[in-house]
């Protein structure tokens, strides 16, 4: 009995996101008294004995070259096999595009029960329940798992990661890897950017921008707060800006430290996709927006006064700092 | 070609949140349901599109619910699609509901299967893997733009870090979100269509679910906003600062 954690990368970069569920699973293992181990697929230069700093006891590394690219099926079978080999009773990862991919087909081949978008370590006092997300999230679900084999994808953002000493032995495992199905024809990646999931800070613009040729105010301040940005869905409907900066109910749904709205009205749908942000700064003209009742700070007035106001004191306070 | 669309009803974006049961239940009390968006608005109106372009193409619906998920399978109807299937079970979980998905699926044969990216209430997005992994077929997860070509699929998918553009050979799962095609309203013809569309009631097969919710919560109250004067904001970056510690 072990907890395997799936490590995500992207161009052989370990993602924030597979830190905070090293954590995530190092604490479940403490939890039940086992071992963590972690699993990586495809190619990857680093040193991955300096995973045991996060408490990783093993990393098992399977760089077959048919897993450089995500083919979902080929990851699951892999993954699954990993899991039965290291006679895990516990399998997580991350809720991120990866995980939305492959957690769900991992636990039809292992017959464990699921439980993705998970924001808090499982209560394991009696039986084994998880705390997730729903209603994107408006509220929680406390969801109890069954099977002898469990399956949990962790929301990026809710994890604090620790850090300590440790080397991690590094491993690999026998497993045959099936030729993926998926044939990959281009790959373009956001890089540079902070991907909005993963953001300790958000930068968001609405409609109160009136249209793209505006976005220099938002994409200065989030310059200087090394913040993502993001939109509201109208934003995006409108092709002002890419459809996955589309934060709410039907768009990303978001958890930073700092969450800060400009020109957004705070519509119910467009809430429940920042709500989980730990604080909300909403800079709106209409002292009546609803957004000021989900805030924590707010100001009343036109954007573009205040907005580069905010930057340039935002520069001065790191100049100072 | 045959594709089947996955259909989930949802409370209304603008529903409260409230639970009854001693918060065990949602409480759907005066509720307005409506198609699961990310069904509706990508995947239903994706495979309708395709039917447009070829019209040899056939569409099922197939929902996992109660006698009172169908008005919300009507509405589906409405916007297309030639029949529908309801498999007559209630509220379990993501694996009870793709175990009876999957069964359809094999019974009628499809070479594509649609689904949203997750339902907006239990966040799930484990549908569509589940249905595959059953299937054993491949599955292109957060489909962003979809094309055939004969029996080979062209994806831009959303992946970790960006995007990928990939070709898949039919049959395929897929799970849709926004950008795959733009969200129709229903004409008076589809609805009177959709009034004498085929709704097939069938019976679930024995699964036994693996996971079961025991109680949800609602995230606590804010404190309330503190307001900052327009011509200070030193003082918004000071609070940010010292007291909410976030820069
Ligand atoms: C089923 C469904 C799902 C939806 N899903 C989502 C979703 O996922 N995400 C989402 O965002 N929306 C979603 N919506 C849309 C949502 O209901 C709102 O329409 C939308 O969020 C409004 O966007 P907005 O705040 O940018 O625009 P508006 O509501 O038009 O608000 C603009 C705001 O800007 C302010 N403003 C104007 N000028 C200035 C200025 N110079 N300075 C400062 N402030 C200014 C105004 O006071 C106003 O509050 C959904 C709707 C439905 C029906």
């Amino acid at each position: 009995m072990s907890v395997l954690i799936f490590i995500d990368q992207a161009d052989g970069q370990i993602k924030k996101s597979s830190f905070e569920v090293m954590t995530y699973g190092v604490d479940v293992a403490k939890q039940l008294g086992t071992t963590a181990e972690a699993l990586l697929l495809g190619k990857n230069t680093e040193d991955l004995s300096t995973l045991g700093k996060y408490g990783i006891s093993k990393v098992y590394h399977v760089a077959d070259d048919n897993l450089n690219n995500l083919d979902a099926q080929v990851y699951a079978q892999v993954i699954a096999d990993a899991a039965t080999q290291t006679n895990a009773s516990v399998v997580i990862f991350s809720h991120n595009q990866t995980g939305k991919a492959v957690a769900s087909r991992v636990a039809i081949k292992l017959k464990a029960g699921l439980v993705t978008g998970a924001c808090a370590l499982p209560n394991t006092t009696n039986g084994f329940v998880v705390k997730k997300t729903v209603f994107s999230g408006k509220a929680f679900a406390n969801v109890s798992i069954s099977s002898a084999i469990k399956v949990i994808s962790v929301n990026p953002n809710s994890h604090t990661t620790t850090i300590g000493d440790g080397i991690a032995e590094v491993a690999t495992l026998n497993i045959s890897v099936p030729a993926p199905k998926v044939k990959v024809i281009s790959v373009n990646k956001i890089s540079g950017d902070i991907s909005l999931s993963e953001a300790d800070i958000v930068v968001s613009g609405g409609r109160g921008l009136k249209g793209p040729e505006n976005w220099g105010i938002i994409t200065d301040l989030a310059k200087v707060l090394g913040a993502a940005t993001a939109c509201s869905r109208p934003v995006s409907d409108s092709g002002w800006r890419p459809h996955h900066e589309h934060v709410g109910q039907t768009g990303i749904q978001v958890a930073p430290n700092l969450y800060i709205a400009i020109g957004i009205s705070g519509a119910i749908q467009h809430l429940a996709g920042v709500n989980r942000s730990k604080v909300i700064v909403v800079i709106n003209k209409d002292p009546e927006a609803p957004f000021f009742k989900a805030a924590d700070y707010g100001i009343v007035g036109d954007a573009f006064e205040v907005v580069p106001k905010l930057t340039e004191e935002i520069k001065k306070f790191k100049a100072g700092a | 070609m045959k594709i089947l669309v996955c259909v989930s009803k949802t409370p209304d974006t603008t529903a409260k949140v409230a639970f009854k049961d001693g918060n065990t239940k949602f409480e759907d009390a005066g509720v307005q349901w409506i198609i699961n968006p990310y069904d509706e608005w990508y995947s239903l109106v994706r495979a309708i599109e395709l039917k447009e372009k070829d019209a040899a193409t056939v569409i099922h619906l197939v929902t996992v619910g109660a006698a009172d998920a169908e008005p919300v399978i009507r509405k589906a109807l409405a916007l297309g699609g030639d029949e529908a299937i309801r498999i007559n079970a209630d509220n379990h979980d993501s694996f009870y509901i793709a175990s009876q998905i999957a069964q359809i699926a094999i019974e009628g044969g499809y070479d594509l299967i649609f689904t949203g990216k997750e339902t907006i209430d239990y966040n799930g997005s484990s549908i569509g893997g589940m249905v595959a992994e059953l299937l054993n077929m491949p599955y292109a997860s957060l489909v962003l733009k979809f094309d055939l070509n004969g029996n080979t699929a062209t994806i831009t998918r959303e992946i970790e870090g960006g995007e990928e553009v990939s070709e898949i050979a039919l049959p395929l799962v897929v799970s849709s979100q926004q950008g795959m095609a733009e969200p129709r309203i229903p004409n008076m013809r589809g609805i009177m269509a959709a009034r004498s569309k085929p709704l097939k009631v069938v019976e679930p097969i024995a699964v036994d679910a693996l996971t079961s919710i025991e109680s949800f919560e609602l995230p606590p109250a804010k404190a309330g906003v503190k307001l900052i004067d327009a011509d200070n904001v030193a003082e918004l970056v000071r609070l940010l600062h010292e007291e909410a510690r976030v820069i």
